[in-house]
């Protein structure tokens, strides 16, 4: 089809100006082996508007954007572009026709100079060479057309890492781009850093480009953006005026609002809350780290399960790997049973009793060429040292305990993880922690990617483990299922700990998140 | 603990023939290829397999083989353990000359250079200045954070001049009987071999009855998942760059022995190279994780008879390292998994192979698109 029927696009809630899109996107399915990762998906993009892909993790944001610019071909669907229907080769042929994309890296040389940079690879040329003069005065048009003041001459690699973003845009839109794509750009930039940054986006939409710009910071979604389009697993959930669409709506449509039958998950953590209380087994005073979360308080009591709630990139995940001093706080304390540790490395955190899984499974957890019996005594064999392996017996009791305690399949010890499903391979890591008798677990994500089976199995095994007087601190981008295991929810917003809720609700959790609010606030509602 | 040794048992079906298993293995190649060689030398002169034994002595080609490839054998299993670490140890060659420039220097400026006294001291104040050379390169490795190669790179320039400073540029001879036995003595065998050996049993000793081998593979495998595990990377990486350098001495001091000299320009030279290219003959990946010890030996020992085959078959000094490579190449051919499953198909269907076809989830298209667009299909 062409862009000559519009009115084949479904009618979202935002009418539309009486202008063509210069971007539709229709229909668009995307299979990789099993899995779905765009089903029936459409984005328009009109020009002079900042339009924001917003989902959480898996939702189909980068895959959409990789469909648009060429790198994968959808399985089903079709893409018009300035009225024409397109299939990019690739990005390049993306970025000749005009879309072009920024990602969250920057993807320059930074020992070329900034002139250098932004024409690379149409570099003016006078008698077979290089136009360094005629280079750049074009340098110099383009920047100034964003108003980047920067000497172009400059060496890229001088300048802030910021700086080097705003050249990316800067040699993203010289090639007279129609649409551009800004991947994650203020995940690495401070408040100032991204003012500039939409400046110079406003700049570029009263200029009639597109933009797409995907980001995790709501509130900066919602400074920048005039519409946007709500992705969930894979789906649509719909397009929408930023202005109509109100924080609460957004976070709905984005979370969605799962019915769950785990009654006996909820049980459990009630029974586990009864016997909360007491001393706090971890308590953190004032930890925090600069650029990744704000100074924050925490304390967790034996049988207690305190969930984290908050969006991607909220400061979730760098809460819990300053905890388990995976990265070094510059600032704060960290108390197991009542004794300051050592957070240089995880290994006085893990000898106090802490145990951490990671959210990427793949790249901080398993070792994929080693047998599950490997996998699983690993942390216990760290804690002794090379000199004394774990006895034989004690390993064939420990692998034969989990393997059935946690019904990890295949069930051969001498599998090779990398071989398992994730969530088989999840219940390893779980095991090799539960293996070294923590009194401190820390979940990150631990039913992310995998199962429904395996999921609802490790749920249990968490609020059973909380039960008998596990301290446990759990993550999880369902709020459902947060809130479902957990006592008390920590929420975070920005990088910054917001809340702390005693009987967490989903709803709650949302208004909280919604509330448009900069400054940090530290309560306790009920 | 699974034994580094043992073929790792990637996609084997249970209860697998032992044709498959042998076919699986990665042993396989290393060993075949050995075995090529070896019957290769066998037609060119019958008399290659003939052992015999002479005032107590053994003596032939294939004792011959074992005892000119102790040092790299030697050389080859401290790089199995760097390698298994993701790294790699260039300064080898180097460490080989400065420990046969000190103990050679030591014993020749000692007040009686032919007594055993002056040959032990001096190999043992060699051995423990390459323990140094260790640390230095396992600091530059795991505490400055500076690339495998870069590192040892260092040492590898620095170290032959080291050696010509402490030889003040001289090929010093000795003639000290204590230190000669190192290199060229006998307890049946000659002794180079029992040296190895005894390194060699002692490796794998280490590696399956403590849980070196684990700890080791785990870095290599994932260093970041190792550290989260609570292992002390640092420490193992370190470790195992000291033990590469105590290999290196060590085999410095056998080479070194065997012609009763110090020669600080070609003691040991390229043979860093030779000792990569055993270790990655026996299997051992170069991405670091699972090492085999067993088939870096077979590894040493293939490229050991290689350099006996030259002189056997008498093949003219000018092709000599060509030869070498053809060899090298065909192990490694042998050992791709592309060109096996091509073979594979070749042995299925008796036919052409055809090109393997692209597992991309994209639907087939009719046509290539043209270099910007292409119109779909209404």
């Amino acid at each position: 089809m062409t862009s000559a029927n519009p009115s084949s696009t479904p009618a979202g809630p935002a009418a539309e100006p009486a202008v063509e899109p210069v971007v539709e996107m229709h229909g668009i399915h995307m299979d990789f082996p099993g899995v779905k990762a765009l089903d029936d998906v459409s984005l328009r993009l009109f020009p002079g508007e900042v339009h924001a892909v917003m989902g959480e993790n898996g939702a189909g944001k980068s895959t959409l954007i990789k469909v648009l610019t060429g790198v994968y071909r959808a399985t089903a669907g079709t893409t018009t572009f300035d009225g024409r229907a397109v299939r990019f080769a690739g990005p390049g042929a993306a970025q000749d026709a005009g879309i072009s994309t920024v990602y969250q890296e920057v993807n320059l040389a930074p020992n070329l100079s900034v002139a250098e940079n932004i024409l690379l690879g149409r570099e003016p040329r006078r008698l077979g060479t290089i136009d360094g003069r005629a280079m750049r005065a074009a340098a110099r048009v383009h920047l100034d057309r964003i108003g980047l003041r920067l000497d172009p001459a400059s060496t890229l690699g001088e300048h802030p890492i910021a700086v080097q973003q705003l050249v990316a845009i800067a040699r993203a839109v010289a090639v007279d781009a129609k649409v551009l794509i800004l991947d994650e750009p203020t995940s690495s930039l401070d408040a100032e850093e991204v003012a500039e940054l939409f400046r110079i986006m406003r700049v570029l939409r009263d200029d009639g480009v597109a933009i797409l710009f995907v980001s995790h910071f709501l509130e900066q979604v919602y400074e920048i953006s005039d519409r946007m389009t709500v992705l969930r697993n894979g789906r649509l959930v719909g397009e929408h005026r930023t202005a109509e669409l109100s924080r609460l709506d957004l976070l709905s449509a984005m979370l969605g609002r799962e019915l769950t039958t785990l009654e006996e998950v909820g049980r459990l953590a009630e029974q586990a809350a009864e016997q909360a209380g007491g001393t706090p087994v971890l308590e953190a005073r004032g930890l925090g780290r600069r650029g990744a979360l704000a100074p924050f308080d925490l304390k967790v009591a034996a049988g207690e399960v305190v969930g984290l709630a908050g969006l991607l990139g909220s400061g979730r995940t760098e809460l819990v790997r300053l905890l388990f001093g995976a990265d070094r706080p510059d600032s704060g304390t960290l108390l197991v049973n009542g004794r300051p540790v050592s957070l240089r490395s995880p290994r006085a955190p893990i000898a106090a009793g802490v145990a951490f899984c990671s959210e990427d499974r793949k790249g901080e957890g398993i070792l994929a060429d080693l047998s599950i019996r490997d996998n699983l005594v690993l942390a216990v064999q760290a804690r002794r040292g090379w000199a004394r392996p774990v006895p034989r017996r004690t390993k064939d009791e420990l692998v034969e305990r989990y393997m059935r305690m946690l019904d990890i399949r295949p069930n051969d010890p001498d599998a090779l993880v990398g071989n398992l499903s994730g969530g088989n391979q999840q219940k390893v890591m779980l095991a090799r922690w539960l293996a070294t008798d923590p009194s401190v677990l820390i979940l990150d994500e631990p039913t992310r990617g995998i199962d429904v089976g395996a999921k609802a199995q490790i749920q249990k095994v968490v609020a059973e483990l909380a039960r008998d007087g596990m301290a446990v601190v759990y993550i999880s981008a369902e709020l459902e299922e947060v809130t479902r295991l957990s006592n008390r929810v920590v929420v975070l917003k920005d990088r910054v700990k917001i809340a702390e809720l005693t009987e967490p609700s989903v709803d709650d959790i949302m208004h909280l998140i919604a509330q448009h609010d900069p400054e940090p606030r530290l309560e306790a509602a009920s | 603990m699974t034994s580094p040794d043992l073929p790792a048992p990637v996609e084997r079906p249970a209860g697998a023939s032992l044709g498959a298993r042998v076919r699986g293995s990665r042993l396989v190649w290393p060993a075949l290829a050995l075995l090529l060689l070896l019957v290769g030398n066998t037609i060119a002169s019958p008399s290659f397999l003939g052992v015999r034994l002479q005032d107590g002595h053994l003596y032939g080609s294939l004792v011959d083989i074992l005892k000119n490839g102790a040092p790299i054998a030697l050389i080859a299993l401290g790089m199995t353990l760097v390698i298994a670490t993701r790294g790699i140890d260039l300064s080898v060659g180097a460490v080989v000359a400065i420990a046969a420039a000190v103990t050679c220097t030591w014993i020749a400026g000692s007040p009686d250079p032919t007594s055993a006294s002056a040959a032990l001291t001096g190999m043992a104040v060699a051995i423990a200045l390459c323990l140094v050379l260790g640390l230095w390169n396992g600091l530059l490795v795991s505490v400055l954070g500076i690339q495998p190669i870069i590192a040892t790179l260092v040492l590898m320039t620095a170290g032959r001049g080291i050696a010509m400073l402490i030889t003040d540029g001289q090929i010093i001879t000795v003639n000290n009987e204590s230190f000669s036995f190192v290199g060229s003595g006998f307890l049946l065998f000659p002794v180079a071999i029992l040296l190895a050996l005894v390194v060699f049993v002692v490796v794998a000793l280490l590696s399956r009855r403590t849980a070196l081998g684990l700890l080791v593979e785990s870095v290599g495998i994932n260093p970041e998942a190792s550290r989260l595990a609570g292992l002390r990377s640092r420490t193992i990486i370190w470790t195992v760059y000291v033990f590469s350098a105590f290999c290196a001495g060590l085999a410095g001091l056998m080479i070194s022995a065997n012609v009763n000299a110090a020669d600080a320009n070609n003691a040991g030279l390229f043979i860093e190279m030779d000792a990569i290219l055993a270790v990655v003959i026996g299997g051992t990946s170069l991405a670091g994780g699972r090492y085999s010890l067993v088939g870096t030996l077979l590894g040493a020992l293939t490229i050991q008879t290689l350099t006996t085959t030259v002189y056997t078959v008498g093949i003219a000094p000018e092709v000599t390292l060509v030869f070498k490579a053809v060899v090298v190449i065909a192990v490694f051919l042998l050992q791709s998994a592309r060109v096996r499953a091509a073979f594979a198909r070749l042995g299925r269907r008796g036919g052409p192979t055809r090109p393997v076809p692209r597992t991309a989830p994209a639907r087939p298209v009719a046509a290539r698109p043209r270099p910007a667009e292409r119109v779909s299909p209404s």
